[in-house]
């Protein structure tokens, strides 16, 4: 291994559990531990949690340009702490990491930014809401508009997002249990973002449109030992209806699962491990591996049985802790688009 | 079976112990000499790359306060937020050692500590009191002085430490404050531009021509061919010594293979005792290397420093790839020594007699061939000379003449003997002559191995010191002013010529761009007219009035390696800028820089790069005036040590370096030859107890013991006098190929060859020293031999 995945590993348990390197990310010595029955304090809660060993902001978006061509957007800020404390300068203990893709069907953009806290190179602030990393930002006068910005050498995106919609938690009231041990997160999302903006590819810029979705999400220790990766959805149903739902796959070959449906008008229903199902169809060679861009996605309890299928099956995030990430398309029982994450596959 | 058969065999190194010293002796000398320069090169080059890694001048572009010493953390963070991909450094010194600051989170990926290994603590590296890498001798010098984790990295730059950035601003007390900015090679979309957002930031382009490991290649060039010549004696002595040893052993053999030994357990054996035999010499050869290497170390540590600036440590590492291959050329010298003898006993008859002195001979033989093979291999160097280009053609070149040469020796000394022989007329000198020819098969690879020192020694000095010539020469052109002087900024630029014009002779500006040059990357000059250039500069080749023509700016001066390198000729047109090209009317030589230069005119430079500001002025006036107007600089405008550099100081450094060169050189010179006149003392030795048949009969006719013992030792010195006056002219061809071929092709200059007589004499002396030492003791032996064993002789033959 070189140097910097060593250090990525070090600093990002979470890049470290996607590449098996389990136990990292389960200890939480000295940092606080997500409990039950939270009560949240927005827009404080937007910002950062110090104390808690992980966390993101985590932006995907299913976008459209004016010939009916599918993309899809990542913007994504990492923070991860050496300690549960803030300081200034060099001397603080959070670790900032940013990804940010541009998927088209045949091509997949992607590129990475790292940063120290407590030196203004990235940070997130509450009121009013901006979290950024260099020249990447996503910011506005507060949650519920927001621009957002990233760029990389080869791509760069310039959008603005409107909500449409209340904040969604996930789990009891926003705290998520990732593990049969009790692991377990505060997560909730903002799932319904309407999109506009231009994103510039090496053959020139496009005017887009779409919808974003916006996950929070802070814990300590997010997984269980025995857990080697993550298969995470979120789909767009075009009857209004979203579902998210993801796998936590563990060592012995079975899997965790919890999923969140939230209607067209506006209830919101959790599920617990068992509910919500997802099964590989079809792999494909993504960067020297087998991943699976096929899947077929069951929800009984809302009657969902839809065929989940890359838009790009090589939307593989070659950054230093590489993972998988693209657009999907829904068909089956409902049909719409979505996000597909995968971790732990290399 | 195979236990009674080894102790068979083994017995034979009892009986022989002299032969057992020769074999290990040869192979631990030759393993020595080649490990301990290998050892010497892999430390140096060691320490450029950790010192290229660690500035990263030579990989990445870097944004530099073009005024001022620092950059603020607020610049940095305002770059990073508009799209420039930049890793900040901040570099300062405590006692003496460079502390350099990264941020590891946006380093380019080559730079930083390299040590970061599984295990290694980030959170210890990035927070609380920090940890400081660098080598053990780095950290020695801090140790108890700085507040934070000492962390020992042998792949650190010597008198660098690395640590976090926020440690080593606390460190230095410069928090807040960079000293310059790593530019990533790739550059997001939409970056603000720099004019924007930093204007006091300049940016310069990645150094990749000022790799001081190119710059420093020919010294270790010298090293890397003493080392191998002294491995290819050390071969010479080794196969005499297993060639003798299996061929006095085939009465062993011989009655182990009657007793029914298989022949394959035997060669098996075999193999396995000389493997043996070559790990044991090899073990031997490289402890004797490391000290070899840790004693040059220092004075080739100091030359380096003082000739190029490289920091090299002089602290020797024992790393396992230098040790290995060590042990790998002892064991791949050895079978290739034991090669034929090994392929002679598989296919020789059962019952065949011993011959040792029939083997010691078989030298002789074939002289016919061996003759033809050296012709042939001579031509082939000269035609690779001729019509080859490349390094690898230029070492396969010098190659083949040396052991053309060598193949050669015998036949050549046998027609000088031959000579000596036709004019001596007493019996005595008669027989004189012709004992000493018959001698020669047996003496021939000792000879041989005296030949290649002698050579070796020749050719290196005479590099070495051609080189010594050339840069000093190469000096006086080109720091032909009195004083240079280095301004800070352009302002103080301004002040110092208005400051200066009326108190020196002349003031002339130095300035330079960074340019293409034919496709190259080169600099180019513009200078000030005036006599100091016309009067000192020499050109390799010129058109007539090359001054002339330069100066009415209707041509341009290139150096040699531009020359070399662009395949240019006197008469072709250079861009040097877009739109203006000139002819090349002259060309220099140039020995201190590995990139392409050209110069032009100052009026025509000033016209072409309207940007540029001169900063260095060289300044002519009377040389006694030198201390008293440095010191009214360093008064009046408070200019460092380092704004101000003496001509004289700086050639009388230079001079010092070259000095600590040859101390390495001579040290080499004085290993080779112990190691030929080991050689040639173990053949005397060896053929000594074979020659009493011979010299019975001469004993018996009148001649004396003592007579007999100062023959043998003139005869020694007879063949060691003609060896190395045979090695004088290959000694030159050698120079001459390393001069002319070789470091055309490693660096694109061709140092005129100078001949050193009073050199060659020394080495002349000592080589004969060598082998009049040598040949003393059998002499004496000889000369105290028991008449009895002298009578045996006659008593039952043999």
């Amino acid at each position: 291994m070189n140097a910097r995945a060593l250090l990525f590993c070090l600093l990002f348990p979470f890049a470290a559990i996607a590449q098996g390197f389990a136990g990292l990310g389960s200890a939480a010595d000295g940092f606080a531990v997500p409990a039950p029955a939270p009560v949240f304090d927005f827009p404080t809660d937007h910002a950062l949690h110090p104390d808690f060993r992980i966390e993101w902001w985590y932006l995907t978006a299913n976008i459209t340009g004016p010939d009916g061509t599918d993309y899809g957007l990542q913007w994504t800020l990492f923070r991860s702490a050496l300690a549960p404390e803030a300081a200034n300068g060099w001397q603080s203990p959070q670790l900032w990491m940013g990804h940010a893709a541009l998927t088209t069907p045949d091509q997949h953009f992607v590129t990475e930014r790292l940063a120290r806290g407590g030196i203004g190179q990235a940070g997130v602030s509450a009121d009013p809401f901006a979290a950024w990393i260099d020249d990447w930002t996503l910011a506005g006068p507060g949650f519920d508009q927001l621009r957002m910005t990233a760029s990389g050498p080869d791509f760069a995106y310039d959008v603005a997002l409107t909500a449409e919609g209340p904040l969604v938690f996930h789990g009891a009231d926003g705290y998520s249990v990732k593990s049969g041990d009790g692991q377990a997160s505060y997560y909730y999302s903002q799932p319904r973002y309407a999109l506009s903006g231009v994103i510039t590819l090496p053959d020139g810029t496009v005017p887009v449109t779409g919808s974003a979705w916006l996950d929070r999400e802070w814990s300590s220790q997010p997984l269980s030992d025995n857990q080697t990766g993550w298969d995470w959805f979120s789909l767009s149903f075009e009857s209004g209806d979203k579902l998210m739902g993801f796998l936590l796959r563990q060592s012995d070959g079975t899997s965790f699962s919890s999923a969140t449906w939230i209607g067209h008008d506006g209830t919101v229903a959790a599920y617990s491990d068992g509910a919500f199902a997802a099964r590989p169809v079809e792999q494909s060679q993504v960067a020297g591996g087998d991943i699976p861009t096929t899947w077929q996605v069951t929800l009984p309890d809302r009657g969902v049985d839809v065929t989940v299928s890359a838009i790009n099956r090589n939307a593989w995030m070659n950054v230093t802790i590489p993972y998988w990430e693209g657009p999907v398309r829904i068909t089956g029982s409902h049909d719409g688009r979505g996000y597909l994450e995968m971790t732990g596959y290399e | 079976m195979i236990r009674a058969g080894l102790q068979a065999l083994l017995s034979h190194w009892w009986r022989n112990p002299l032969q057992l010293v020769t074999l290990l002796g040869g192979l631990a000398l030759a393993t020595a000499l080649w490990s301990g320069v290998q050892g010497v090169n892999a430390e140096a080059r060691q320490s450029y790359d950790a010192a290229a890694a660690t500035l990263g001048e030579v990989q990445f572009a870097q944004l530099l306060p073009a005024s001022g010493d620092q950059i603020s953390e607020a610049t940095y963070i305002a770059l990073r937020r508009t799209g420039w991909l930049v890793s900040p450094v901040i570099e300062g010194r405590r006692e003496n050692v460079r502390i350099v600051g990264i941020d590891p989170l946006t380093a380019p990926g080559t730079i930083g500590p390299i040590t970061l290994t599984p295990g290694t603590d980030v959170a210890a590296f990035l927070t609380g009191r920090g940890q400081v890498f660098g080598t053990t001798q780095t950290l020695a010098a801090l140790r108890g002085l700085i507040d934070a984790d000492l962390v020992e990295a042998s792949d650190i730059a010597p008198n660098v430490a690395i640590t976090d950035i926020g440690v080593a601003q606390r460190i230095l007390g410069l928090e807040g404050q960079l000293s310059r900015l790593i530019v990533a090679p790739q550059q997001p979309l939409g970056q603000a531009s720099l004019a924007d957002i930093a204007p006091q930031l300049t940016l310069r382009q990645p150094q990749g021509g000022t790799d001081v490991a190119r710059l420093t290649d020919s010294f270790h060039l010298n090293l890397t061919a003493f080392g191998l010549l002294a491995f290819a004696v050390g071969i010479f002595i080794v196969n005499g010594a297993i060639g003798l040893a299996f061929e006095q052993r085939r009465s062993v053999v011989r009655t182990l293979r009657a007793l029914g030994f298989p022949l394959h357990v035997l060669i098996a054996l075999m193999a396995v005792e000389l493997l043996v035999l070559a790990l044991v010499a090899g073990g031997l050869g490289i402890f004797l290397g490391y000290l070899i290497a840790a004693a040059l170390l220092p004075d080739v540590a100091a030359t380096l420093r003082g000739l190029y600036g490289a920091e090299v440590s002089g602290d020797l590492q024992l790393r396992p790839s230098w040790w290995l291959s060590g042990m790998a050329i002892a064991v791949g010298g050895t079978g290739m020594a034991a090669a034929s003898s090994l392929w002679r006993l598989a296919r020789m008859p059962l019952l065949a007699a011993a011959r040792p002195r029939a083997w010691a001979m078989a030298a002789g033989k074939g002289a016919g061939w061996k003759g033809l093979i050296s012709v042939a291999l001579l031509l082939a160097s000269l035609l690779v000379i001729v019509l080859g280009k490349g390094l690898l053609l230029g070492f396969f070149a010098l190659g083949a003449l040396l052991i053309g040469a060598a193949l050669g020796l015998p036949l050549v000394l046998d027609r000088v003997l031959a000579l000596g022989q036709s004019m001596g007329k007493s019996v005595t000198a008669s027989w004189f002559w012709a004992d000493t020819r018959q001698q020669l098969p047996g003496l021939s690879l000792a000879l041989m191995a005296l030949l290649l020192a002698m050579a070796a020694n020749v050719g290196v000095s005479t590099m070495v010191s051609s080189f010594r010539l050339t840069f000093v020469g190469f000096l006086d052109q080109r720091l032909s002013s009195e004083l240079y002087v280095y301004a800070d900024d352009p302002a103080q630029a301004e002040q110092l010529v208005a400051y200066l014009a009326p108190r020196v002779d002349a003031i002339l500006p130095i300035q330079s761009v960074q340019a293409d040059l034919a496709g190259l990357p080169s600099e180019i000059y513009g200078y000030r007219q005036h006599a100091t250039y016309s009067d000192n500069w020499q050109f390799l080749t010129s058109v007539d009035d090359a001054w002339g023509v330069l100066g009415r700016g209707e041509g341009v001066i290139i150096n040699e390696q531009l020359y070399r390198r662009a395949n240019l000729n006197l008469g072709d047109e250079i861009l040097i800028a877009p739109a203006v090209y000139l002819p090349i009317v002259g060309i220099y030589g140039d020995y201190g820089n590995p990139i392409g230069q050209a110069v032009v005119t100052e009026a025509l430079f000033v016209q072409v790069f309207p940007t540029s500001v001169p900063l260095r002025f060289g300044l002519r006036l009377p040389s006694q005036d030198v201390p008293a107007l440095s010191a009214s600089l360093r008064d009046e405008f408070g200019l460092s040590a380092g704004n101000l550099i003496n001509q004289a100081g700086i050639k009388a450094f230079s001079l010092n370096v070259f000095e600590r060169t040859f101390t390495v050189t001579t040290a080499l010179n004085f290993l080779t030859l112990a190691v030929a006149a080991f050689a040639i003392l173990m053949s005397l030795l060896t053929l000594a107890g074979m020659r009493l048949p011979q010299l019975a009969p001469v004993w018996a006719l009148g001649l004396t013991r003592a007579q007999i013992g100062r023959l043998e030792l003139v005869r020694a010195i007879i063949l060691a006098v003609v060896t190395t006056l045979l090695a004088l002219p290959l000694g030159l061809a050698l120079a001459w190929v390393l001069l002319a071929v070789v470091n055309v092709e490693a660096f694109g200059w061709r140092l005129p060859l100078y001949l050193f007589p009073l050199d060659y004499l020394r080495l002349g002396a000592f080589a004969l020293i060598a082998a009049a030492l040598a040949a003393l003791w059998p002499a004496i032996r000889l000369a105290r031999t028991p008449a009895t064993d002298l009578l045996k002789v006659f008593a039952n033959e043999r």
